[in-house]
């Protein structure tokens, strides 16, 4: 299977930093081996993510939801897969704007984040943070973060709280190619590995930073390399692989929690949609669009494996379709039917 | 029962568009994520994708069409097992576009015309803006009769502040550059290394914007971090994490989150360091909701300030003054002296003028009042202690005894602490004025290095009394 070669060589690409200290060896698989439970999991949280998204590019085209909406759509193997290796509910997840992906994966309610997305009280943040800022502490989400690369100096400040109260907590701290270059993503990595933080870098290279090809805007394309002056090992991951990310993230979670400090996970993945919702996405062909679609499409790698392995049929995968398109059509309702919150939360949430 | 595609809204402001182009047919099967329609709007041409799935069945719009307002019926699609029928039972409860196949009238090129017009039922009359809630502040406790007074540096009592609160608290921790080994760029720190360890008192590489951040972060996980900036001018390269991750989060996550933090350290001007390390920040921090800001002047007023800023589940600006660092006060004997945020104090009596000053500004103030009081004019020294929330009624309650005012700052005019204050007494204390409120504030120029000139720039005693004399009509 072609693909299934692609998947393999480039998650043999690693870049080894910390050429002794990697706990990549030769012999680890690229590949994680899924169980039937976990491919059929891997499947329905994805599509839960993509039916999600599609839904939300909908509402926002009826004008419910406004402002920026930055869709997760491609990329859904990268948090469903980092998510397999963590603690739910324990273990720390931060983004930047690209967020409703991260927000499904750690188990928070398509309702609430739906809700938020079209500004009603039902919402995450009461309505007042929208689609980039929303938190949920009993998942461990912390947001959610409008400006590029802040989420990274936060998240580490996560890993030094854990670090500092003595727990062997993980924090995942996701941001793009685009977020890949600004100052204080150095400044973070620097403290990190100093004080040998438990955070895990994860750079999703989805190609484009807004309408920016990464050839245009990086002097070195190879993201697992960004850690390399400070010695922080990193690895390039086929991010459309849900098995992949897996791999590479159990790999990253136990360096952390052995407590050898940050990691670095380059995710090579694609988003199929503009940058934002009114982004038409004119840097690239549609050749390119649909090659990544039709070849690499990380849900329908998953849906050929189970059918391949009579994991399940036809049948089964239409019923988990169904179910999640419920789940999706649900949130979709109660973000239109749940009221705007109420004016006198103008005042309030601005001081404890 | 088919699905109506509606025209889509494609950018934040977009209210209508052209239907450029269809790509599925009536028949064609649409799955989703198919690009069915290309769209004008006035910025690009955006492809539209099917999120349902289905049969094209009736085009309701014709390509080519302008004008098409958002959400708009385009098209219907059928379901599985849906044939022609079930469109004329879609059609009749569709809408009939509202579209315009003719070209639209041109409009006369009014350039005003060009700026898009806010709907006036969007905009909000200001009757219907729910009224800002007030908050109370506890007043300050009074110091007990018999409390003896010790006589403290300003640096010593920060010391004190954070070494009393770290002792207290196990989450507060202290971190910035040069705190622990140095023992503080200025001092400030000393002895905090040896009691605490270097698990509590961080060193961190020259990255203001990086471990404001990462402190942030670590309040976020419920930690109370007190991040020590060098002096506030570096703290503009952190700006964004002290505004926009720290000050707003508690808001954009409906009262979720929450910030303990202390930024503090130095600000204003020292002496003889030149523009870039010379400026008073107290009116930047001061325009941010979902910020405290406190500006002390006493020994006292540091150490009680900053324990409350410890405690304070909010971040906090905590503004110090290095020429006031080596000053000495007396600072009450007391297990826990606490003083709360948002109360300002009568640091002097008088029946004449209110002066209202904070942080080094008071000096001035204070000796302004002295000569003052030589000339029979009796000022009021009122020090505002915490820049915001502002205690604007205790301002107030002066004025109304005094009916008149000067500010003293050592920032900028424009948009400065002084021009709030005035702004607030227009509305507040307006009959009770019997002269315009007058600033004196740090000259409207990069802060010069030369000697003579950088005294000019900074307010100074002389200009204060000239200011009270004005308002009090006096030549």
């Amino acid at each position: 299977m072609a693909e299934r070669a692609t998947a393999q060589k480039r998650g043999r690409t690693r870049s080894s930093a910390a050429t002794t200290s990697s706990p990549k060896k030769n012999s680890a698989p690229d590949l994680a081996t899924l169980s039937r439970d976990e491919e059929l999991k891997a499947y329905r949280d994805m599509l839960l993510i993509r039916r999600f998204e599609e839904k939300a590019g909908q509402l926002y085209g009826m004008g419910l939801i406004g402002g920026f909406c930055h869709l997760y759509i491609g990329q859904e193997a990268v948090v469903v897969g980092m998510q397999m290796c963590v603690k739910d509910g324990v273990d720390q997840v931060i983004t930047g704007y690209r967020d409703h992906g991260h927000m499904l994966a750690t188990g928070m309610d398509p309702k609430g984040v739906m809700a938020e997305l079209t500004g009603r009280a039902g919402g995450y943040s009461k309505g007042k943070g929208g689609s980039m800022h929303m938190f949920s502490r009993e998942k461990q989400f912390f947001g959610g973060h409008g400006i590029v690369g802040a989420q990274v100096s936060l998240g580490t400040g996560l890993a030094f709280a854990n670090k500092y109260r003595g727990q062997d907590t993980v924090t995942l701290a996701y941001f793009g190619d685009g977020a890949a270059n600004q100052g204080q993503v150095y400044e973070s990595f620097n403290m990190a590995e100093l004080w040998k933080l438990p955070v895990i870098y994860i750079i999703e290279n989805n190609k484009y930073a807004m309408g920016t090809a990464v050839n245009r805007a990086s002097a070195q394309t190879d993201f697992s390399k960004r850690g390399l002056s400070f010695a922080i090992p990193g690895e390039q991951v086929d991010g459309m692989d849900v098995r992949a990310v897996k791999a590479a993230g159990e790999r990253a979670v136990k360096w952390c929690r052995e407590g050898n400090g940050p990691y670095i996970l380059e995710m090579q993945t694609y988003r199929y949609r503009g940058h934002s919702m009114s982004d038409p996405a004119k840097y690239r062909s549609k050749d390119e669009v649909q090659k990544m679609r039709t070849d690499h499409d990380p849900i329908e790698q998953v849906r050929l494996r189970l059918i391949e392995n009579e994991w399940a049929g036809e049948d089964d995968l239409k019923a988990i379709d169904k179910d999640v398109r419920a789940i999706v059509a649900e949130s979709a309702d109660f973000a239109t039917v749940d009221p705007e919150p109420d004016v006198a939360e103008l005042w309030t949430d601005i001081l404890k | 029962m088919p699905t109506e595609i509606l025209m889509p809204a494609l950018s934040p402001t977009m209210e209508e568009g052209k239907l450029a182009k269809w790509l599925k047919k009536p028949g064609d099967s649409v799955t989703s994520g198919d690009v069915i329609a290309e769209i004008e709007t006035d910025k690009a041409t955006m492809e539209v994708e099917a999120v349902d799935e289905g049969t094209m069945g009736r085009i309701l719009v014709e390509e080519g069409t302008e004008g098409v307002k958002v959400n708009t019926p385009i098209a219907i699609l059928l379901g599985e097992g849906e044939d022609e029928g079930a469109l004329d039972n879609a059609a009749k409860s569709a809408p009939a576009p509202e579209a315009v196949t003719e070209a639209p009238v041109e409009k006369p090129a009014d350039p005003v015309r060009e700026i898009p017009e806010e709907p006036v039922s969007k905009s909000v009359s200001p009757a219907s803006v729910p009224a800002q809630p007030k908050t109370d502040v506890a007043d300050t406790p009074e110091i007990p009769a018999g409390t003896d007074f010790v006589p403290t540096t300003v640096r010593e009592a920060l010391r004190d502040a954070m070494a009393e609160e770290m002792r207290r608290d196990e989450s507060v921790f202290v971190i910035g550059e040069e705190v622990a080994e140095y023992q503080g760029a200025y001092k400030v720190t000393q002895g905090l290394l040896q009691e605490f360890s270097a698990r509590r008192v961080i060193d961190t590489p020259i990255t203001e914007h990086g471990f404001a951040g990462l402190g942030v972060g670590a309040a976020y996980a419920g930690l109370r971090p007190i991040v020590e900036f060098m002096t506030f001018n570096f703290a503009m390269q952190a700006i964004d994490h002290i505004i926009n991750s720290a000050a707003k989060t508690l808001y954009m996550s409906g009262g979720q989150m929450g910030c303990p933090i202390v930024f503090r350290g130095p600000n204003g001007a020292a002496a003889r360091v030149g523009a870039q390390h010379s400026q008073d920040y107290a009116a930047w921090y001061s325009n941010v909701p979902g910020l405290k800001v406190v500006m002390p002047y006493t020994a006292a007023d540091f150490k009680g300030l900053l324990k409350s800023a410890i405690r304070d589940p909010n971040p906090v600006i905590f503004l110090e003054n290095e020429i006031l660092y080596g000053q000495t006060f007396d600072v009450p004997r007391l297990d826990d002296f606490v003083v709360p945020i948002g109360k300002a104090k009568i640091h002097r009596k008088g029946k004449d003028v209110t002066l209202v000053s904070f942080g080094i500004g008071m000096s001035y103030a204070l000796k302004a009042a002295d000569e003052l009081a030589g000339m029979g004019i009796e000022a009021e020294v009122i020090d505002l202690r915490t820049i915001r929330p502002m205690d604007s009624a205790t301002i107030v309650e002066s004025v109304k005894k005094t009916g008149r005012c000067v500010t003293v700052e050592e920032g900028w005019p424009q948009s400065g602490v002084g021009a709030e204050i005035v702004a607030r007494l227009m509305v507040d204390a307006f009959d009770w004025l019997d002269a315009p409120v007058l600033r004196v504030t740090g000259k409207d120029v990069p802060m010069p290095y030369a000697a003579n000139l950088e005294k000019l720039a900074l307010p100074n005693v002389g200009e204060i009394i000239a200011a009270v004399k004005a308002v009090t009509y006096r030549t």
